[in-house]
């Protein structure tokens, strides 16, 4: 606790990149996880050996990824991007099969209703198909937000500053209560970003909380 | 792409395969500490997994417990190991076995409780103690989804296994962190190459042992292309 009143500028300022490398990793895997598993769930015989891929991708380790990386795409080692750029592979790599499930999770009779009353292709996917893969998407999401804001900490062995930088520092310096810190604010982050998910969760499939309400009225007396 | 060739040549040289710092013992060293790690994993995890599936109690607790778990930084907790402990492989050893506990367990209590209770029932129907239940009927038949929580947490475990190198001089971890330091980056990507491969290999055999046992439960007497192919609950928290 006093390493953590002494060092409290510090602190928020890595909470602060933490965040800034894990929020865009997240939204860049459900961006592109989402296309890649509607595709992958419409065509079996493409989504198969896609989602194998996929999981491959996700058996490459993070250290030797975040040396290749820069190798690849030509950027510095200790960029950010190097760091958003792995996080969003391995979000992908788990992403995309819960997204394929999650579109094959969507009854065939509510979409062949919604072609009947006349929606487009377009907007069978918007208004139908999306909105109702969102439960078992946002599963998936949450999954990756936790594994994301955990291995951000990784970075800080190659020198790209998060609350992992805590740890490697604390370690080096043989200072206990820093490394606790660190750990503890990844934690409380990954909590955080479970937090909001669950919350846009809510937000977004209206339709789950008032069926629950609806179903269990007990509820609403306690 | 000019330091892919810088890697190979530095793979290629026959310097860098002998002595205690060779690729061999690298990689023998990496297989060593892995293996322990979930071997250790499974003795403490797969009872209690199969116990939890067996019973169907306490699920939701290990649920919660498994899910925690996964939102320790392994960086953190290796640090922190070491400096409790010092500098050596006790820390990383056990930082991993924590690390593949949530994959085990969750694959063996998922694997038994998913066993259709009517086999079970006609089993007890039959007149087979519990002690038979679990071993005969649960056991085999949850052995796909088994094997899928110990490939996920092998996979888990080889990658993070190069953290080792961190606080010990142990393991293909080593490549990187020295390359690292002396801005070898030609050694630093021959070592990620390899723990890269070495993992994809552990990957693809671990799949083909989850794939046998599913074909033999999936009606062993009919055709085999029936056979289900369940895929584990992956959870990225490796390194």
């Amino acid at each position: 606790m006093k390493w953590l009143s002494l060092n409290w500028p510090q602190v928020v300022e890595l909470t602060r990149d933490h965040l800034l490398l894990s929020a865009p990793a997240i939204l860049l895997s459900v961006l592109l996880a989402v296309p890649i598993g509607r595709l992958a769930q419409q065509r079996p015989r493409l989504g198969g050996p896609l989602l194998g891929a996929a999981s491959l991708l996700y058996a490459i380790p993070a250290l030797p990824l975040l040396i290749i990386i820069p190798v690849i795409f030509g950027i510095p080692l200790r960029s950010p991007a190097t760091m958003i750029i792995a996080l969003t592979v391995y979000g992908l790599a788990l992403l995309v099969r819960t997204a394929a499930d999650a579109f094959g999770s969507v009854d065939p009779r509510v979409r062949e209703a919604a072609v009947a009353v006349g929606h487009s292709p377009r907007s069978v996917f918007w208004r139908v198909d999306l909105p109702l893969a969102v439960p078992v998407l946002l599963a998936g999401v949450r999954v990756v937000a936790v594994s994301t804001v955990s291995l951000v900490t990784i970075g800080a062995l190659i020198g790209v500053p998060s609350l992992g930088t805590l740890l490697t520092d604390g370690f080096q310096r043989g200072i206990p209560a820093e490394v606790a810190t660190g750990v503890i604010a990844t934690m409380l982050l990954a909590l955080f970003f479970d937090a909001v998910l669950v919350a846009a969760g809510r937000i977004l499939t209206p339709w789950t909380v008032s069926r629950r309400e609806r179903l269990l009225p007990q509820e609403e007396t306690t | 792409m000019n330091l892919f060739l810088d890697a190979i040549a530095w793979l290629a040289d026959p310097a860098n395969w002998s002595g205690p710092s060779g690729v061999p013992t690298r990689v023998l060293q990496h297989l060593v500490i892995t293996f322990a790690a979930v071997a250790a994993a499974a003795i403490l995890a797969l009872p209690t997994g199969i116990l939890i599936g067996h019973t169907r109690k306490g699920a939701g607790i290990v649920g919660a417990i498994a899910g925690a778990a996964r939102a320790i930084p392994t960086l953190g907790l290796l640090t922190l190991l070491g400096l409790a402990l010092g500098i050596g492989l006790k820390a990383p050893l056990l930082a991993l076995i924590v690390l593949a506990i949530p994959s085990v367990l969750a694959g063996a209590y998922a694997g038994v409780q998913n066993v259709d209770s009517a086999v079970t029932g006609a089993a007890k129907a039959i007149g087979m103690s519990p002690k038979q239940v679990v071993f005969q009927v649960e056991i085999p038949l949850a052995a796909p989804v088994i094997i899928g929580g110990l490939r996920a947490a092998t996979l888990q475990v080889v990658a993070t296994a190069t953290l080792a190198a961190y606080t010990a001089d142990f393991g293909l971890g080593r490549y990187l962190f020295s390359g690292l330091k002396s801005r070898d980056y030609a050694e630093m990507l021959a070592g990620a190459l390899l723990v890269a491969g070495l993992a994809l290999l552990l990957e693809l055999l671990l799949a083909a042992w989850q794939r046998s046992a599913a074909r033999r439960i999936a009606a062993p007497a009919r055709s085999s292309s029936a056979a289900v192919q369940p895929e584990s609950p992956l959870v990225k928290e490796s390194v």
